[in-house]
């Protein structure tokens, strides 16, 4: 067996930028594992751009973002081994690995950050009715088709999930020659970033259906068209709204799920809510040692967001190593009214940095309403915020003053007030 | 698609009459049955082929039921689906042991849920005992409970069946294809029977790849059976499609039951069940609900609520947000109930095995082996003398051991190839299955083959690496590989053709 200091799984945004956070911060003995054979994940089909305005006040694309990231990690010679699957890790951080020329091989490592990543959510998470013809992809599989591997999945499409992959996938394919019919969406608002429906349907007139959802898919052999009804407030089909949409192909842009498999394996609690790790204000989960961030942890719209989480997550690794001791009160963080979930769900005080970052989504829509913050019952944050949706990722700062003069202090809560 | 396959792929100009195909035998159909009548009949000398309309075997009913190896409680003394059945659920440990198909005798539950449903299930027992099945007991709730811990509370006993099992239905019958296939016996895929007439000593059936000629014809079209039946007999059949959907779940919840749990049968059928798989995913289903269209194997909003809704009366905990795929199959209804097996009375040489529904699975090999013997009787052909050659062993990855994986990567690198994330498929394991006697040509074959695509992202990540594989493997253009046939491509083209 192999003994390495820190071992990162998955070589996409956060695996590389907690790598290089790691070597920054001393650390040397690093390997990372990635599948594919490219570093760079999910970025490497993302060929539009966007990315990075935060990091680099620039718009990238994908590819683009992620090259100044595997440069960072080739400068610092940091150890990587693609096309090397993880198939096991252990509750005691024993990292079983998988390649062509190392064969199967078990890594003993003292502090291991997951960073695997999302997959999409299949059409059975929907449960949609009818056939079951050629014709139906999830966009992420279209996109690698059409961004990667050059090959169109479609003539005439709809896509049902207005989340932002399928509204990127319904720009990208109305430019190489598809005709867009609409996309739907069951939820009363889009799960997307908002300039990405202006720039990737307003721009093309491609229309955008709230409230709807596709009811039934048609076609024996390739998809022929599906149908669409209105749905009411609980998302039920209304009767007598369904029409039929004449298409060859359904995309499915229903949602990411973290990818939580070697997660599971190692013992490491789960938060229902994100399907990703409960971890603390450090990126630990509930196994010491064992750290997570990126869309492994919860799915993120910015792939900014993703490297500033993952180099924590790296930095807090190389403390574990070097044996930093967290002190043993922790403050839970709690969600109030319209929160979903945070991350990170509890920091303990004597370790919090100067300021610590937490992030959550809404459970709704809300207009003109306020993002409070509870320390204990003592409101501490009271922000006035014109709208605040779950299509996207909020935050909330906590400097650490807040933490270190209360001791004794049990929760903080983080809550939409109407006023 | 242009996927040479089988033995009809060079023989095109078959079409020509002239030059008509001489078998003893046409099995008509690729299903679980067909399969099992060729692999029984591969042991005896004797000229076989299968005709089957469809590009690859499995592709309608067997693949798409329960995989229950019932016990045999259900069906009426002195019928045939009493007595192969039976037979069947005897044989099947054995049988799938043999030729490394899933299989698990997990033991099935009949549920009650009210006081005045206790003597029914008094009489099935009392059925079951009478048709030979072994074991059976009547359970309180509390054993039931006992048993089986995320019962319903509503339960107010059981019956419980240690002989039931669950299979895998592709592997049942691709196997039994691929026992055939290297024994000799041909198949012809593609290949859609239009006419049966009866010639001297024999039949000619005609088909839109040519003409095919045979002493014997055994008619195992499913839910067509009936159509091909009516074409040579007077004593006509007359099938239903009885359709049944199902909601597929993650392995992830696979445990949630361990037996298979029936609730009491309905003059439609055996009602919802919930069971695990032979693979270790949790199933549920089915509906029953006769339809017109022999075609319509679509899935439907109102058929899915009641599964889930007929499923929670078991299992209250039945965990919704983690089905994987919804599927429907047709039963093949026969108005006169039972399984139609054997030579028809008023066309020598035509055998049917018609009006299969469940319990058609667990019947199958023993359907196929009466068959046999009774066609190769009237034949007068003699068994082989050599024993029957086994197909290729079937490798899997997922399931071999830390140093087993390790021995397998070193003597096969493309086995440190993970291609299906979900459920752990090798690049070696996908080759296998394109390699493989009779293998696969489409995505959906591999699928059934290997597993790759049948796991819980359902071929989101492995679908492009599959088709690139077998593109390469069978010197193709990606563009012309399928889900399942010529008409199901996956692709339209290149980025741009249309602009
Ligand atoms: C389609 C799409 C469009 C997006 N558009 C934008 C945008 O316009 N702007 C923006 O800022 N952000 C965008 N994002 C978000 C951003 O790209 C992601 O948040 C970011 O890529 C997540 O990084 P990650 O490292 O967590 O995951 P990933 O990029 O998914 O990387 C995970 C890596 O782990 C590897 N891996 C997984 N499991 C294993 C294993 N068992 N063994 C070895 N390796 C493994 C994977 O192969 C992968 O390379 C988009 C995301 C998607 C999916
Ligand atoms: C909902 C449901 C649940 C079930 N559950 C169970 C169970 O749990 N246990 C059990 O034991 N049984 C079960 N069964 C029954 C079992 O699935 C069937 O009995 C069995 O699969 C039938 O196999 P088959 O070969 O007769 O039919 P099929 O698999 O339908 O095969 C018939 C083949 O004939 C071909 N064919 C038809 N017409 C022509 C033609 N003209 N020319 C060429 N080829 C033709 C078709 O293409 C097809 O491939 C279930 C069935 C259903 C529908």
């Amino acid at each position: 067996m192999i003994s390495k200091s820190l071992v990162i799984i998955g070589g996409g945004p956060a695996g590389l930028a907690a790598a290089i956070a790691a070597y920054d911060a001393g650390e040397r003995d690093i390997l990372v594992l990635e599948r594919d054979c490219v570093l760079g994940g999910i970025l490497n089909q993302c060929i539009h751009n966007g990315f990075g305005l935060h990091t680099f006040k620039e718009e990238l694309t994908g590819p683009e973002y992620s090259a100044r990231y595997v440069r960072k990690v080739e400068e610092r010679k940091i150890e990587a081994k693609l096309d090397t699957m993880v198939i096991d890790l252990s509750n005691d951080r024993i990292v079983t690995a998988i390649n062509e020329t190392d064969g199967l091989f078990r890594i003993a490592a003292k502090a291991v950050i997951l960073a695997m990543g999302c997959r999409e959510r299949p059409r059975g998470a929907l449960n949609i009715p009818g056939a079951r013809p050629a014709g139906i992809f999830s966009a992420g599989t279209a996109q690698r088709f059409v961004n990667i591997e050059g090959y169109m999945p479609g003539r005439e499409i709809v896509i049902l999930g207005s989340g932002d992959i399928g509204l990127i996938m319904a720009r990208r394919l109305t430019l190489e020659g598809a005709k867009v019919r609409m996309v739907c969406e069951i939820m009363p608002y889009s799960g997307g970033l908002k300039r990405n429906i202006v720039q990737c349907l307003d721009d093309y007139d491609i229309p955008l259906r709230l409230s709807h959802t596709v009811t039934k898919i048609h076609g024996k052999d390739r998809v022929e068209g599906v149908s669409v009804a209105a749905v009411d407030d609980n998302r039920m089909p209304i009767a007598g709204t369904e029409e039929f949409v004449s298409c060859d192909t359904l995309l499915l842009s229903v949602g990411l799920i973290p990818e939580n498999e070697l997660t599971r394996k190692a013992g490491v609690a789960i938060n229902p809510k994100t399907q990703g790790a409960i971890v603390d204000e450090s990126l630990e989960t509930t196994i010491p040692g064992i750290f997570a961030a990126g869309n492994v942890l919860h799915v993120h719209d910015l792939v900014d967001h993703v490297s500033t989480e993952a180099e924590l997550a790296g930095k807090n690794a190389v403390r574990f190593i070097r044996g930093l001791d967290k002190g043993s009160s922790a403050v839970a963080i709690e969600t109030g009214f319209g929160v979903r979930y945070t991350v990170p769900s509890r920091v303990h005080p004597a370790a919090a940095t100067a300021i610590t970052t937490i992030r959550f989504r809404t459970d709704n829509v809300y207009r003109d309403s306020y993002l409070s913050v509870l320390l204990d019952d003592e409101r501490v944050q009271h922000l006035k915020k014109r709208i605040l949706t779950p299509g996207e990722m909020e935050e909330v700062l906590i400097p650490a003053k807040w933490l270190l003069t209360r001791p004794g202090l049990k929760k903080i809560t983080i809550l939409v007030e109407k006023e | 698609m242009k996927i040479p396959r089988g033995i009809a792929a060079d023989t095109a100009d078959l079409v020509r009459p002239k030059e008509i195909a001489m078998h003893d035998i046409i099995i008509i159909g690729a299903g679980v049955i067909g399969a099992s009548v060729a692999r029984a009949l591969s042991a005896y000398e004797a000229k076989t082929i299968v005709l089957e309309k469809n590009h690859d075997v499995c592709e309608e009913t067997s693949k798409a039921n329960s995989g229950i190896v019932h016990a045999g409680y259900d069906a009426h003394p002195g019928t045939n689906k009493a007595k192969y059945n039976l037979r069947g659920s005897r044989m099947m440990a054995a049988f799938c042991h043999e030729h490394q198909i899933p299989y698990r005798n997990n033991g099935s539950l009949v549920l009650a849920f009210a006081e005045e449903d206790l003597p029914k299930l008094e009489a099935l027992r009392a059925q079951g005992t009478q048709n030979g099945v072994a074991g059976l007991r009547i359970l309180t709730a509390e054993e039931a409970k006992r048993l089986e811990p995320n019962l319903n509370s509503e339960v107010r006993g059981a019956l419980l069946a240690p002989t039931g099992g669950i299979v895998d239905p592709f592997e049942l019958t691709i196997a039994q294809a691929e026992i055939a296939a290297v024994n000799g016996v041909e198949f012809s895929f593609d290949t859609l029977v239009s006419g049966i007439h009866p010639i001297p000593d024999g039949y000619r059936v005609s088909t839109d790849r040519g003409v095919y000629e045979a002493k014997i014809v055994v008619n195992c079209a499913g839910v067509r059976a009936d159509e091909l039946n009516n074409m040579v007999s007077s004593r006509k059949l007359s099938i239903t499609p009885r359709k049944g959907e199902y909601c597929l779940f993650d392995k992830q919840v696979g445990t949630l039951v361990d037996h298979t749990i029936f609730q009491l049968p309905t003059q439609f059928g055996k009602g919802v069940l919930v069971t695990p798989t032979a693979e270790g995913n949790l199933l549920i289903g089915p509906t029953a609900f006769d339809i017109d269209d022999k075609n319509d194997v679509s899935t439907t909003a109102e058929g899915l609520a009641e599964v889930v809704k007929k499923a929670k009366q078991s299992v209250v905990s039945v965990p919704t947000g983690f089905v994987i795929t919804a599927f429907a199959g047709l039963r093949a209804t026969e108005k006169g109930g039972d399984f139609v097996i054997g030579e028809a009375p008023d066309a020598k040489g035509f055998y049917n095995a018609a009006g299969i529904e469940s319990p058609g699975l667990t019947s199958a090999p023993a359907i196929g082996d009466d068959l046999a013997v009774q066609i190769t009787e009237a034949l007068h052909v003699s068994l082989k003398s050599a024993p029957l050659c086994k197909r290729p062993p079937v490798v899997r990855f997922e399931s071999m051991s830390f140093d087993d994986k390790a021995a397998a990567i070193r003597r096969d690198p493309a086995f440190g190839k993970i291609v299906c994330r979900c459920e752990l498929v090798t690049a070696a394991e996908i080759l296998d299955a394109i390699r493989r006697p009779l293998g696969a040509t489409t995505i959906d074959g591999i699928k059934r083959r290997s597993r790759a695509g049948s796991g819980r992202c359902q071929g989101g990540f492995c679908s492009p690496r599959v088709m690139h594989l077998l593109a390469t493997e069978c010197g193709l253009d990606p563009r012309d590989i399928a889900k399942y046939d010529q008409h199901s491509t996956l692709l339209v083209g290149f980025d741009k053709d249309d602009l």
